[in-house]
This record gives C-alpha cells, sequence and structure tokens, in this order.
C-alpha cells in the first residue's frame, strides 16, 4: 500500500524553477519555437501524437518544448490535456485507399498499379553525418554530404539536366488518383484473407471509457497498439521475426500521406469534412492458412498511425498478425501472440508512470518491510542458537542449508 | 493525385465548401469574408475531439486509432440563418469566420462574389495537392531484378 506524504511545497517550487532553467539550457542560444519544432522535428511530433493518442501537431510540439524532447513526458501531457476536452462524437471510418499519396512503396510487388513512390524517406541515406547542416543554414540537401554544402536554390532555377538526384517537381505528373491498396490486389485472385467488417458493421470498443477484458478482440488490439509505445512493438516484431512467434511476411505496401477525416454531426445530418490526417500505413502479408473450406490463403498484418510513422506502423502490423495466431488456431507460445502480454505492457504513459512511481517516497512502505527483516532475522538467530543448543553433543550431522 | 476534393463523391455544394474552409488558414478565410456581418454565436467557439476511427485491413472491422483536436462554432445572421464550422485544430478565431462564411454562402446566389472567393480558395488547395503529388512522383521509382548464377 502506498502511504502519501506531505510537506516539501518550498523544494517542490524551488523544483519546477530549476526545469525551467534547465529545460532553456543556455540562454546566450536562441530559444526554439513550437512551430520550429513542428516543422523541424516533424517525426519526434508524429510519435508524440501517436503515443498520446491525439492529433494535433501544434500541441505536440509543445509538448516536446515543454517536455526538454522527452518522448514518454511528451505523450503524457497529451494524454492529460485530451481528458480535459469534450468529445464531439466519432469520425466515419477513414478511407485510405483515398489517401493523398507522398510514399508507397511494396516489397511484393516490382510493377504496381499506380507505381512506387519512394517519397521522403531516409531508407537511402548512407547514415553519414552531414556537418553542414552544424555550422550552416539553409543547406538544402542535406542527407548526403556527397550532395549538402550547395546552397539553397530558389525552386525556379532548373538544376542541371544531367543530375539524376534532382528532378524539378514541374516535370513529373501528378500521380495516380487510385492506387489500390496491394492486399486488395491479392484479395481479388483469392490468395489474401478477406477484410471484411462484421455483420452490422458495429462500433469499435473503446478502451479510454472501457475497462479491457481478455481474449481481446482485433479492434482493441488495434487500438492499444496504436497507441503503444514504439519500442515495445518494434521489440515484439522483431522478436516475431527472429522465431519467437515464426513468420515470414513481406511487405505487401507501406503508404504514408494525407487522408480526409469526416465527421457526420447530430445537428447537420451530413458528413462534414475535418480536414487532412496525414497517416501511415502498413500491410504486412504473412504466409499461409487454410481450413477444410477455405483454399490456403495469405494471412494479414495491419497497422495504422498518425503522422509520418513507418517503424511504428510496421511493428504494429507484425505484432497484429501475430495475435491472431488464437483466431488461426496457432499455438500462442510468444510473447508478441498473447494479447495480455502485449495489451497490458504496450503502454509507455502507464508503464513509466508505474516503473517511475517507485522513486516517489515509500517511506512507511518501507519502515515495514525493516520491520519484517529485522523481526526474521532475529527469530533466525533465535531458533539457530536454539538449534545449536539441542544439537550441541552430535556435532553438524548434515550439510548447512 | 485528386483533382477533386479529397473523398468528394456527390458532395453538396455546401459539403464541399466546408472542406474548403476546414483546410483554410485563418488569414485566408478572413479575407474571404471581409467586414463580418451582424450576428450571434449560438455556439462558442469550442475544442474538443472527435475519435478517428480506422478500418483493420484498409476495408475490415473499424477500430479506434486515436482522438484528434476539432473546433466548431456556430453562428445565425439577423435574417436568421445559421452557419457551422467544423475543423481539425484549436483555432477559436477560425472557426466563428469560417461559420459566418458557411452562413453567408448559403444565402447568396452562386454567382456572388464570395461564391467566387471560396471557389478559389478552393483552386489554390487542390493547386497545392497536385504540387505536392508532383514533388512525391519525382520520386517514383522502377526497379528491376537481377537474376543471380545466369
Amino acid at each position: 500500500m502506498y502511504v502519501a506524504v506531505k510537506g516539501g511545497e518550498a523544494a517542490i517550487l524551488a523544483t519546477h524553477e530549476l526545469v525551467a532553467e534547465a529545460r532553456r539550457g543556455d540562454p546566450a542560444i536562441p530559444e526554439i519555437s513550437v512551430a520550429q519544432i513542428r516543422e523541424q522535428q516533424a517525426l519526434a511530433c508524429a510519435r508524440v501524437m501517436n503515443e498520446g493518442s491525439l492529433y494535433d501537431s501544434d500541441l505536440a510540439a509543445l509538448a516536446l518544448k515543454q517536455s526538454q524532447g522527452d518522448v514518454i513526458e511528451a505523450a503524457f501531457l497529451m494524454r492529460a490535456y485530451r481528458t480535459t476536452l469534450p468529445r464531439f462524437g466519432s469520425s466515419v471510418p477513414l478511407d485510405t485507399a483515398t489517401m493523398s499519396i507522398r510514399r508507397r512503396v511494396s516489397a511484393t510487388y516490382k510493377d504496381l498499379p499506380g507505381g512506387q513512390v519512394l517519397g521522403p524517406t531516409y531508407d537511402y541515406t548512407h547514415r553519414l553525418f552531414d556537418f553542414a547542416l552544424m555550422d550552416s543554414e539553409n543547406v538544402r540537401v542535406g542527407l548526403d554530404p556527397t550532395i549538402s554544402g550547395r546552397e539553397a536554390r530558389p525552386s525556379t532555377t532548373h538544376p542541371s539536366s544531367g543530375d539524376a538526384r534532382i528532378k524539378p517537381e514541374h516535370h513529373a505528373a501528378p500521380l495516380d488518383a487510385h492506387m489500390p491498396r496491394v492486399p486488395d490486389i491479392l484479395g481479388a485472385e483469392g490468395l489474401m484473407e478477406a477484410e471484411e467488417a462484421p455483420e452490422g458493421d458495429p462500433r469499435p470498443f473503446d478502451l479510454t471509457r472501457d475497462p479491457v477484458s481478455f481474449p481481446a478482440d482485433r479492434d482493441v488490439r488495434l487500438q492499444a497498439m496504436a497507441r503503444g509505445d514504439e519500442g515495445f512493438l518494434l521489440g515484439l516484431g522483431y522478436s516475431v521475426q527472429r522465431g519467437f512467434g515464426g513468420s515470414h511476411p513481406f511487405v505487401g505496401e507501406v503508404r504514408v500521406g494525407e487522408v480526409a477525416v469526416e465527421l457526420v454531426p447530430e445537428e447537420l445530418g451530413f458528413a462534414v469534412d475535418l480536414g487532412d490526417l496525414t497517416l501511415t500505413e502498413c500491410q504486412m502479408v504473412n504466409q499461409f492458412q487454410g481450413s477444410k473450406d477455405i483454399a490456403p490463403q495469405f494471412t494479414r498484418g495491419y497497422g495504422l498511425v498518425f503522422g509520418h510513422a513507418e517503424r511504428k506502423a510496421m511493428s504494429m502490423s507484425l505484432v497484429d498478425r501475430a495475435l491472431k495466431a488464437r483466431d488461426f488456431g496457432e499455438a500462442a507460445d510468444y510473447p508478441a501472440q498473447q494479447d495480455e502480454f502485449v495489451l497490458y505492457h504496450s503502454d509507455n504513459v502507464e508503464a513509466a508512470g508505474f516503473v517511475e512511481h517507485l522513486k516517489l517516497p515509500h517511506y512507511v512502505d518501507f519502515q515495514g518491510e525493516l520491520e519484517l527483516i529485522r523481526r526474521i532475522r532475529r527469530e533466525r538467530d533465535e531458533r539457530l542458537a536454539g538449534e545449536q543448543d539441542s544439537k550441541e553433543p552430535d556435532a553438524m550431522p548434515e550439510a548447512a542449508e | 493525385m485528386n483533382d477533386k476534393t479529397p473523398g468528394s463523391t456527390e458532395k453538396t455544394p455546401r459539403q464541399i465548401w466546408m472542406a474548403t474552409l476546414a483546410r483554410a488558414s485563418r488569414s485566408e478565410i478572413e479575407t474571404l469574408l471581409g467586414a463580418p456581418p451582424a450576428h450571434e454565436v449560438l455556439k462558442a467557439p469550442e475544442t474538443g475531439t472527435v475519435m478517428v476511427e480506422g478500418r483493420a485491413g484498409g476495408a475490415g472491422r473499424r477500430f479506434n486509432l486515436g482522438e484528434t483536436t476539432v473546433t466548431r462554432c456556430v453562428v445565425r445572421l439577423s435574417n436568421g440563418r445559421m452557419g457551422f464550422s467544423y475543423a481539425l485544430g484549436r483555432d477559436h478565431a477560425k472557426a466563428r469566420l469560417a461559420a459566418l462564411v458557411d452562413a453567408q454562402l448559403q444565402d447568396e446566389a452562386e454567382g456572388s462574389a464570395l461564391h467566387g472567393g471560396i471557389a478559389r480558395l478552393a483552386e489554390h488547395q487542390t493547386a497545392a495537392r497536385q504540387r505536392a503529388s508532383r514533388k512525391a512522383a519525382t520520386t517514383k521509382v522502377d526497379f528491376f531484378t537481377l537474376v543471380r548464377g545466369a
């Protein structure tokens, strides 16, 4: 039992001042603005939006600024703020097939209808430091030391035509309006596990409103993973690949882009388009399952997250498939296949709260433990002394425990 | 990419202009509206959340992805016409201005200056989407497979 303590107000006020000072760093260095974080640390903001389970890039940037870049602390701020807001309702389910694509790759098909679009990615960078970013502003191409150092050009200037690295966008035609989701291509051939809404298209379970029970259904699992810790899901996804869950998946598709989100307000009775959300979706294609009635098919793992967050979406889709073990009658021998383990430990705000509460004063509890261990030792000493007295005649019959 | 307003299948003109207003900045709407007409605020700008739903696999069972901030506002012009605004984010001033534009657009004939203005705004948004799409298209890739041991 945790027994609260009182007092310490003056010290706590002083620590608030000190943390403000620590957060600001050297006052000779210009202060970073929330807009700068939003625009220039967008991937960190995406992580905070996901784990804070609230889409608002301004707030995510503010949270990162306020928490000195501590992502979990920032997610905590988002969660706390969310609880102060009324909920207007639930959106119309998103249609990711209408996504305005910024990036779309497939590891299963070379030639996809609509094409493969690399978009902005670090996948093909050399992971070498670009020191030009350290000293100068407006370095436009800053991923590869062999390219950077050029000054930013106004976008009207044409780079030399022989430069394969930079193609001006006005030479390119816009992407196709319709980019079919890759599993749907396999699905058309009947090779992919069907993904259909259950009878009546029921409202999803909301774990922010109702307590979770196990076994948990897929809607609960997907919601928990969407707000779960990226590192935890990455580790579990990795474990599945390494054999702790036996799966050999392919990335059917990763797509990143903007999707319109709609709400049907009661007072209007028609769908209102609220604007665009940036989302990342991953469709993982896994090996076969079949039954007496169904011929063998590929099986799916699905990941959908806020912002540009591929690692998270991919990890989620790996664990989503692993958690379907029960549905397919597979043995659930490994952590990634066990919904109770995954769902109870994926929430980093909860996990951090429970781990970090250990540093709060536990004086009374510890006093109790101290008294207990002293009593146990006292009793042991007394018992040993008693045994010593009675066993004095025949010395050491057996080895000591 | 989409030439139309995103997700627009048989949308009413009002749905289309509300979508345009949701994506517009506060200053764009301010410029569009000009001097605000006489009105009363029926529902003051209020920020809340909307739970965003996805579907497993893109088309399957619904699930809750997470919430998003949304701000809404309802106004009434002196002639009784009501205007609504619902948009992502937390901009209260924008919500009120957008609700006013919504009310006025319902009142005005199709060829009015305000209708022209919102149409131009929609065009700008489409152009921006097309620009983003063309930028993405510059990274379109053709991988080819290498046959080993041939």
